[in-house]
């Protein structure tokens, strides 16, 4: 995780402009039986000495019944506060929110992850090309720093934009969303969100997609799942990229696949090359479905069933 | 650093709402399969509580370990790493119920 790789925020910027942010949301409680919902809690706290002192209701001061059972001169009472909150829970409100925005402007959105350098940015070049207009397409360009990336694929025609996380190692929930405002994409079309090449920390930021494609390139080592398995277990598909270079490389593909799905029994494995086009005929068949299954979805949809609102499940992402 | 500023808000939040003047500890619940190292994440968190109601507060942590459900014995197992196989017959039919938790759990406070 970033803890590890010391990364940080607070340097976002969505091409150029600084993000901001505020969070106005309500606390989302999650209780021992696993459910979540949230209120607001405007409480108001009166700290008079006797809720120092803990009081019986008889007005009188009772300096052991607080928590500590106890009153030091000019020591307060400690006391313990049951919490229960995961930590990425504050992103995984903002996935939450995404991801019902999405679903109901059926827009199908994908989470590309891979180390940098696996040819993920060739690779949407390539896709949106192949698709030729078959889907429009959308693109959320994810990197420390430049604007290159966003760059090649308007090249392209598509429309894009860069999030520059500074020295953040991932993208997360909240950048995105306000990328997606920035960016609205049409409804019904496909969103390819390029996240900052790394193996580890985007593996626990749910960004709001409905699903990760993890690319591994034959030009790594094939125990690569075996030594990051997050990632490969969070991914619903990974692609196998570079696979024109397999004649000159020591590349055992048998090998990887095999890696891949003890990490991932269920992950599906598309052998492509972004260079020859190899692969792609699968690979531009499982977007059209997933973004077919996304419209559906959208048409099916009520309306009031599927409006966000803080702490209620939004409706089931496709195929996810 | 992300993660230790997700506590550090978790941790405001809750100082604020309960009227806490002082923040003195933290415990955390960390589940063994989960990608957070405790100790890197401590010293995040002191880094990122300077300054805040929450300097100087201890992080403690209760490490979770991964346990499993194997479709085949049809019981809890537990498990050693994410994609490890069912200890007791093999299978790779598993689905996780515990061990990838990142969670704060209860922290002390001073009013």
């Amino acid at each position: 995780m970033c803890n590890v790789c010391g990364c940080g925020s607070g340097e976002i910027r969505i091409e150029g402009v600084a993000a901001g942010h505020a969070d106005l949301r309500p606390t989302v409680h999650r209780h021992a039986d696993g459910s979540v919902h949230a209120h607001d809690h405007p409480h108001d706290h009166d700290h008079s000495p006797a809720q120092i002192a803990g009081s019986d209701g008889s007005g009188d001061l009772h300096f052991g019944h607080g928590p500590a059972h106890a009153h030091a001169p000019g020591l307060s009472q400690a006391r313990m506060v049951q919490i229960e909150q995961d930590i990425l829970s504050k992103n995984d409100r903002y996935a939450k929110a995404n991801r019902a925005g999405l679903q109901q402007r059926g827009i199908f959105a994908i989470n590309l992850v891979s180390s940098p350098g696996s040819g993920k940015t060739t690779l949407l070049v390539r896709t949106i090309e192949a698709l030729n207009g078959a889907l429009t397409t959308t693109v959320i360009e994810g990197d420390q720093q430049t604007t290159n990336d966003a760059e090649r694929i308007r090249a392209t025609g598509a429309r894009a934009i860069q999030i520059n996380t500074g020295k953040g190692c991932h993208l997360d929930a909240q950048m995105v969303g306000d990328a997606i405002e920035r960016l609205d994409p049409p409804e019904d079309s496909l969103l390819l969100i390029e996240n900052v090449g790394n193996l580890v920390c985007p593996a626990s930021f749910d960004l709001g997609e409905a699903h990760k494609v993890a690319i591994l390139s034959v030009t790594e080592g094939e125990d690569k799942p075996l030594k990051y398995p997050d990632m490969f277990r969070a991914a619903d598909l990974m692609l196998l990229n570079k696979v024109d270079l397999l004649p000159y490389l020591n590349f055992n593909v048998e090998q990887a696949l095999a890696a891949a799905l003890q990490v991932n029994p269920r992950l599906r494995v598309i052998q492509v090359s972004a260079t020859t086009g190899a692969g792609f005929d699968d690979w531009l068949a499982w977007l059209r479905q997933g973004s077919a299954a996304a419209r559906r979805q959208r048409v099916h949809a009520d309306p009031d069933k599927t409006t966000y609102s803080a702490g209620r499940e939004p409706a089931v992402a496709a195929q996810s | 650093m992300s993660l230790a500023e997700g506590v550090l808000q978790i941790v405001e939040d809750t100082a604020k709402r309960e009227g806490a003047r002082r923040v003195s500890l933290v415990v955390l619940e960390i589940g063994k399969l989960s990608s957070v190292v405790p100790e890197a994440l401590s010293f995040c968190f002191e880094a990122v509580t300077r300054g805040s109601v929450a300097e100087g507060a201890r992080l403690e942590w209760v490490e979770l370990p991964g346990q499993a459900y194997c479709m085949q014995c049809e019981q809890a197992v537990p498990l050693e790493a994410v994609y490890a196989p069912c200890p007791q017959c093999g299978s790779g039919q598993l689905q996780l119920i515990q061990g990838n938790e990142m969670r704060v759990k209860e922290m002390q406070i001073e009013q």
